[in-house]
């Protein structure tokens, strides 16, 4: 009788097949709850404080789109992901959206299945050292020994910089940002490399901050954003205008705290801002999804400033990522 | 009596059909799996082996640098895990013997610091372990430019262990000449010993000669060629050592924790099997007057043998796969160079895993047979 059992359980598993009709906002809606993929802890970021709740500029993103779908920005569950594990857990449905400070490339965007939703972040790949070492430039470095995360962009670039001036370098690859920092304090490498923020974000987690210096150099072009899975247009277009809704929100003056106020504004892009539904039915969002995102989460220059800019531990200034008006190249397509 | 109703023919047929379900369903897998990852824009397909890596390992065996391919990180990964794999089976072999023999020593302390260790070691998590190993003990090793020195010679810090290198310059291949002569002409005189002694029960000092034979003979020729090597050590240069042998630290926490571990394994075995040899066997040899280390030798241990090989061959294959938990030091063994970096830099989730859990799958059937060969060995041969 086990024989006609096995296969009877083989036939059924051959011939079930998962179907994949609903759509991610469907499903997010169905759920009552957003799955967001975040670092496994990188201050300023996404890091979860000692009560469980998570925070940081890409914890923001999930917030946001949270806000716009569902209508409350607490409705996240954060999946703390390591880098080698977040493109198959957003492949595999495991999670509805990624926001962990992920460098958008070609070949990312083109053979993995993804599509990134913009940047919130422009960032660049720099070095650290110990002021011990006397080192002034990065091009000094020819022999040293440098701790990296595994698989990351950040991987590539060394190689190609080191190589592109003819010098030699050691690379001690570590899983996670936490042991990359442990084996650059012990002294098993002489540099550590990342995305810049995340020098500073990783720098104030030493026992000694002081005795880190940031070298000058960037050597890398890191533009870092939200990623969803190919092939659902209108989860993409709500993980990009929940970005792009942020970015409008401060170039239109509006604030968390000014939001409620200004509902009944006459100013005409402020009007369609507050019935963005009314410009983009085929979201199928909300009549209010954008101003959700600003009442619940803020404007992109509040969420900076409080995430890794001067109301933070971290103290980045805006530079590129100020709004372009400003000087700088955060620029977001009309709500129109 | 109908054809239906045969038994044999039914068997058959049943046989036919089973085989048949079993390649459908492995078939429509694969189909399924192909289709999805098409639908959703995933690339497959093992081209991405011909691609340039792009980026450097730690440690590797055969040359490599950014340039070489993904295929070749695939081989490099490879060698570092049969590297740690076949350090740790020889060194934990040596040391579960080693401390199963200690546990059942007649002397009080010997016995009881064998068990104290086995107890603490095999109650641990391996990863925790590892872990020690490396954060607690070794990068707690002091920075390049403090480092031990023994005659300036040898060098540790926590970059790891810095060893001379011998650079041969020519003549040095009589030396290999010379060692391979020695080790033949031992091969052959110790068959000659064992048959005088089968003949006529004289001992003569087999194992003895072959060892002088083997270093005694390359000896002689460094002499006689004028001791054609010099050697390389390493040196502070910049940021490091440079020149000479490094043994990395990822390297020495990975061996030694795999080493104490699965030590303590091989030690239960060892005694377990010294156990299950009957007591008469000592006490026959006792009065036939050998020595406490002949009987352990030539009367026990063999006997112990038939027992302790397949566990053995268990626990073989346990650290070859618990090697994988390099990944958590930054050892570069298959697991962390190719299904960690090289999957995360290609994206191809699906082939990676599969070749790796290929090797896996592939090492320990290889572990198994010749485990199994060795094992028909010394099984007892009934007549």
């Amino acid at each position: 009788m086990t024989v006609r059992s096995l296969l009877l359980a083989g036939l059924t598993l051959a011939i079930s097949q998962t179907s994949f009709a609903d759509t991610t906002l469907e499903q997010v809606k169905a759920r009552g709850s957003l799955n967001c993929g975040v670092s496994t802890g990188l201050p300023g970021f996404s890091s979860p404080d000692s009560k469980g709740r998570w925070s940081g500029i890409d914890v923001d993103i999930c917030r946001s789109m949270a806000a716009a779908s569902l209508g409350d920005a607490t409705k996240v569950k954060f999946i703390p992901l390591t880098a080698k594990e977040r493109f198959t857990a957003l492949q595999s449905g495991e999670i509805d959206v990624l926001s962990r400070n992920t460098t958008w490339t070609i070949t990312r965007d083109t053979s993995l299945g993804l599509n990134f939703a913009g940047v919130n972040y422009y960032d660049g790949q720099g070095f650290m050292v110990n002021k011990n070492l006397g080192v002034k430039s990065a091009l000094e470095l020819s022999g040293a020994s440098v701790c990296i995360q595994a698989g990351t962009t950040t991987e590539l670039n060394l190689a190609d910089y080191f190589r592109l001036n003819n010098m030699k370098y050691t690379a001690i690859t570590f899983d996670t940002s936490d042991q990359t920092v442990k084996g650059y304090e012990s002294g098993r490498c002489d540099v550590l490399t990342s995305d810049q923020s995340q020098l500073y974000a990783l720098r104030i987690r030493l026992k000694r901050p002081g005795n880190a210096v940031v070298l000058p150099e960037i050597i890398s072009k890191e533009p870092l954003g939200p990623v969803v899975r190919q092939g659902d247009d209108q989860w993409l277009n709500i993980a990009r205008w929940s970005l792009f809704a942020m970015i409008n929100a401060e170039e239109l003056g509006l604030t968390k705290n000014n939001a409620e106020s200004q509902k009944n504004s006459k100013n005409p892009a402020v009007k369609r801002f507050m019935n963005a539904a009314g410009v983009s039915p085929a979201l199928g969002l909300k009549t209010d999804w954008a101003y959700q995102i600003v009442k619940q989460v803020g404007n992109y220059g509040e969420v900076f400033e409080r995430t890794v800019g001067a109301g933070s531990p971290l103290k980045i200034s805006r530079g590129v990522n100020r709004l372009w008006s400003d000087g700088g190249i955060q620029y977001a397509p009309p709500l129109r | 009596m109908k054809w239906w109703r045969d038994a044999r023919v039914r068997g058959i047929i049943w046989q036919v059909v089973l085989f048949l379900a079993v390649v459908w369903f492995g078939w429509s897998i694969y189909d399924n799996t192909i289709t999805n990852l098409e639908s959703r824009g995933i690339t497959t397909g093992f081209r991405f082996l011909n691609e340039e890596a792009g980026f450097a390992i730690l440690q590797t065996l055969i040359p490599f640098d950014e340039s070489y391919t993904f295929g070749r990180t695939f081989l490099v990964g490879l060698l570092n895990t049969l590297l740690v794999s076949f350090i740790g089976v020889i060194c934990a072999t040596l040391l579960g013997f080693l401390v199963g023999i200690a546990r059942l020593s007649s002397n009080w302390l010997v016995q009881k610091l064998a068990s104290v260790y086995i107890e603490i070691f095999r109650n641990i998590p391996l990863l925790l372990q590892i872990f020690f190993w490396y954060f607690a003990v070794l990068q707690a090793l002091p920075g390049p430019r403090q480092s031990m020195s023994l005659g300036e010679v040898f060098f540790l810090n926590v970059r790891g262990l810095y060893l001379p290198s011998i650079i041969q310059n020519p003549g040095f291949g009589w030396v290999w000449i010379a060692l391979a002569v020695g080790l033949v002409a031992g091969y052959f005189y110790k068959r000659h010993a064992n048959k005088v002694q089968n003949d006529t029960g004289k001992q003569l000092p087999g194992v003895r000669v072959w060892i002088a034979a083997a270093l005694g003979l390359p000896a002689i020729a460094l002499v006689m060629t004028g001791m054609p090597f010099d050697w390389e050590i390493a040196k502070l240069q910049g940021f490091n050592f440079q020149g000479g042998i490094t043994i990395i630290p990822e390297l020495g926490a990975l061996a030694l924790a795999l080493t104490v571990y699965t030590a303590t394994y091989i030690a239960e075995i060892v005694r377990s099997g010294i156990q299950a040899v009957d007591k008469g066997q000592t006490e026959a040899a006792s009065a036939l007057g050998l020595h406490n280390w002949q009987i352990l030798r030539l009367v026990v241990i063999p006997q112990a043998m038939r027992v302790i090989i397949p566990p053995l061959s268990s626990q073989y294959m346990n650290l070859i796969k618990n090697s994988s938990l390099a990944t958590a030091i930054g050892y570069p063994d298959l697991v962390s160079v190719f299904a960690g970096t090289t999957l995360n830099q290609t994206g191809q989730a699906v082939e990676i895993i599969f070749m790796t859990m290929g090797v896996y799958l592939t090492t320990s059937l290889i572990v198994s047979v010749l485990m199994n060969m060795y094992n028909r060995k010394v099984a007892l041969v009934e007549r």
